[in-house]
């Protein structure tokens, strides 16, 4: 008998469909990937079973665990098995803990809510299952706190609360999409050896092919609250029998077609530069700690060229973007574009600042909520001396450049999706038909079809305007898809800098390996 | 505003029981104010020994007081002082506190920073009436001293209010994205930060609104805010006091003037929380 069951699950909030007829099954010991873009509907899977929906919500069909139904369940019964039975890991490790309590203390917690026996006992099922998850007692004391330990470790102590009742089912959603890739492995492979270790079933929600592809027995896809294809990991995607399952894959892997190379002649330099942040004293009369966050940084962008800056959180990366764009100036080092330097005279170089533009990773954060598109995008006109003749013409030009209408300059920008404001975004960088576009990490928040489509936009761009990217990311595939050069970054200094296929064939600097091994691969695609 | 992200408001805000209960409220006494400026039921200033102490009538709505004054009419004035040391009293907190705000949260971490929000902690040590009680007593009792007392106590609460939620907004991408176009702090703060967090400084500005009108009230029951023969409420509650055995009347309508204008602004205030709540407009986009 399948450990869980969902069959004909069809929900609906406040009178909108949000899912119709899910089916699908989890056994024991089985791990089964969930994969959607968002508001596939994905999320609201996982809240179903757990009976966690919002208000208003309707649902039908029925979801039984280990023969109990849980669709109708009253609250009683479902705080049972929440934690008993069914556990869960949500993405975003900085939230799920809380920061007043030590890590101890909140595994212990859950541990006493449901079960019997003393504080004391609680305490130490509690210290067995942080060594579980790989947080030793020597340097995880169960007196720590959150702060105190980094992303990955908190994940793990989110995945100690969920497990340490040995439930039956785990439920994580998105587990790792908010860590780096390194340690994004490691979190999977704990996750790999928990379900084997207690024979437990996992859902694992994701919008990441390459993660589940790799890790999964089962895999549903799931497109506008259906279920598109269901499959065993290993035929699936050799066969891929639906439309939408070959569009994501290939979305996955897309390559955009560019001519790229720069030609020669030298855009950005970045010279010796180094940037010490003051951290707080440790005594009140001692020395003011710095810490180093770039560390004697060299490089130099040809005009045309694609460049990637590759490297995991707080290696420095956005210190440098910061740097390079003179929002901060360098203690040491130089900064030049064409041969003039951003900052002279601890003043920005205006000159210098037009010929650059920047986009950043949030759609959703990256304009002013009450303005209109025309307004946000002719923003960097405040950048020239006087004012264009024609700033209407030149921001309809810009939007019809980025692939949107003229007319969409009249909207506000909570009328656009995702996809259409990091396109808005990019016609905000155009404006001043700068030389250099800085790329923060700026697909990285976006469905991979959408990513796809953003890609071959910029591929589009760069050939027809003579761009020249900065590409900054973490994500490895989207890097190599789309940079001529690469920079590795590690702990405020380059590490390795080369071409991009060569970098990414035949690593030097052992972290670029460690990088390159950790990063999820899609399995080879079978040619549609 | 009314022209920006928030399309379609109207609706929900007369859904809001909260909202429209104390917008009613807060409309009836403003609404009072304005009018005893054109028409009152009787002369406020003029006494009338002979029908003193009267209990409500079809004549004295709500009775008249030991010099016979109408007792509704006086309300009526008392809503005009009320109303106007309270809303210029926001206005000075508003107009010194917001800008001190944006200021120290533009320059985050600086000496000036921590001149602004120290200077603030001062002010915010002292406990506001008895620093209102010291300034009258320094410089006479009078409405106006009244409303510069209450008026310099509103500065940290917006300031703090606004530097706490700028501080936030500038961390945003859209202020980054400022400033490679090259806009300062002035320009920043004035084009991205205030109308994003003008929401919460008009829900804010109701609340002050009712604590103004409180300390008003306040003020003048000890004596120390609008002087006779301008009518104030909690003058009138003061008067009232030596004869609430026989009248009680004279207590009862300012009181629940008192209490139904603060009532009225807090629910307004609460109502317009939850109509600017970016979750609930989620919600509803």
């Amino acid at each position: 008998m399948n450990l869980l069951t969902i069959r004909d699950l069809t929900l609906s909030i406040h009178g909108t469909e949000i899912l119709r007829d899910v089916d699908l099954s989890v056994d024991a010991g089985q791990i089964v990937g969930i994969i959607g873009e968002s508001g596939s509907g994905k999320s609201m899977t996982a809240f179903s079973i757990m009976q966690l929906l919002p208000r208003g919500s309707v649902t039908t069909g029925s979801i039984t665990l280990n023969g109990i139904e849980l669709l109708n369940a009253d609250e009683d019964t479902m705080c049972g098995l929440r934690g008993n039975d069914i556990g869960m890991v949500f993405q975003e490790p900085m939230t799920a803990l809380n920061p007043v309590k030590t890590i101890g203390s909140q595994v212990a917690e859950t541990i006493l809510i449901h079960g019997s026996g003393s504080r004391a006992e609680a305490k130490a099922r509690a210290r067995d299952v942080l060594n579980r998850v790989g947080l030793p007692e020597a340097q995880f004391p169960l007196s720590r706190y959150p702060h105190e330990l980094s992303g990955g470790q908190r994940q793990r102590v989110v995945i100690a609360m969920a497990i340490a009742l040995r439930p039956k089912l785990l439920i994580a959603d998105e587990p790792t999409t908010a860590l780096d890739v390194t340690t994004q492995a490691q979190i999977l492979d704990l996750l790999r050896r928990l379900v084997r270790e207690d024979d437990m079933g996992l859902i694992m929600i994701t919008h990441d092919l390459a993660v589940v592809s790799d890790m999964a027995d089962e895999i549903v896809i799931m497109k506008d609250g259906v279920v598109v294809e269901t499959g065993a990991a290993k035929t699936l995607f050799r066969e891929m029998n639906h439309p939408y399952t070959r569009a994501l894959f290939e979305a996955s892997s897309h390559v955009p077609d560019r001519d790229g190379a720069g030609d020669g002649t030298q855009l950005l330099r970045v010279q010796g530069v180094s940037r010490d942040y003051r951290m707080p004293r440790k005594t009140v009369f001692g020395a003011v700690p710095v810490f180093r966050a770039v560390d004697n940084v060299s490089f130099t962008v040809e005009r045309g060229e694609s460049l990637g800056l590759v490297g995991e959180s707080g290696c420095g990366k956005s210190t440098l973007t910061r740097a390079i764009l003179g929002l901060e100036e360098v203690q040491e080092g130089a900064i030049e574009i064409e041969g003039e330097p951003v900052f002279s005279d601890h003043h920005v170089n205006l000159n210098v600042r037009r010929k650059m533009q920047v986009v950043f990773q949030d759609p959703y954060g990256s304009f002013n909520p009450r303005w209109k598109v025309r307004r946000l995008v002719g923003e960097p006109f405040h950048l020239l001396e006087k004012a264009p003749e024609d700033p209407r013409s030149r921001v309809d030009e810009a939007l019809v450049s980025v692939g949107l209408e003229a007319s969409d300059a009249d909207k506000y920008i909570h009328e656009f999706s995702g996809g259409q404001r990091q396109r808005i975004a990019i016609a905000r960088a155009l404006i001043l038909r700068p030389e250099l576009i800085i790329l923060d990490e700026a697909v990285s928040a976006l469905d991979v079809s959408i990513r796809a489509q953003i890609l071959d936009l910029l591929a589009d761009l760069s050939d027809r305007l003579g761009l020249t990217y900065l590409f900054i990311s973490h994500d490895l595939s989207v890097v190599r898809s789309i940079t001529d050069r690469v920079l590795v970054m590690r702990a405020g200094k380059i590490v390795e800098q080369g071409a991009t296929e060569d970098v990414f064939e035949n690593p030097q600097h052992a972290y670029t390996k460690t990088l390159i091994a950790a990063a999820p691969r899609l399995p080879d695609a079978i040619s549609a | 505003m009314s022209d920006t992200a928030e399309t379609g408001w109207i609706k929900p805000a007369l859904r809001s029981r909260n909202l429209m209960l104390g917008l009613i409220l807060t409309l009836v006494f403003v609404g009072a104010a304005l009018l005893s400026y054109l028409w009152t039921p009787f002369d406020v200033t003029k006494m009338n020994i002979p029908d003193k102490l009267q209990t409500p009538t079809g004549e004295h709505w709500f009775g008249t007081d030991h010099f016979g004054r109408d007792i509704f009419s006086m309300i009526m004035v008392g809503a005009r002082t009320s109303i106007a040391v309270a809303l210029v009293a926001v206005t000075i907190g508003m107009v010194l506190g917001v800008p001190l705000g944006l200021w120290a949260a533009a320059r985050s971490g600086s000496l000036m920073d921590e001149i602004i929000m120290r200077g603030n902690d001062l002010v915010f040590a002292f406990p506001a009436l008895l620093i209102a009680i010291l300034i009258t007593a320094i410089f006479g009792p009078s409405a106006l001293n009244a409303i510069i007392a209450i008026g310099i106590f509103n500065i940290p609460v917006f300031a703090r209010l606004t530097r706490g939620a700028a501080l936030s907004l500038w961390t945003r991408d859209y202020v980054m994205s400022a400033r490679v176009s090259g806009k300062g702090a002035v320009r920043i703060s004035t084009e991205h930060i205030l109308p994003n967090i003008l929401n919460l400084l008009i829900v804010q500005g109701t609340i002050q609104f009712s604590l103004g009108i409180l300390a008003e009230a306040g003020l003048s029951y000890v004596g120390l805010g609008a002087q006779p023969p301008i009518p104030s409420w909690g003058r009138m509650l003061a008067d009232s006091q030596t004869m609430i055995s026989f009248a009680p009347h004279l207590a009862l309508f300012p009181g629940f003037a008192i209490l139904f204008t603060v009532l009225g602004l807090n629910l307004m205030g609460d109502g317009l929380r939850d109509l600017f709540d970016p979750r609930l407009r989620r919600a509803r986009g």
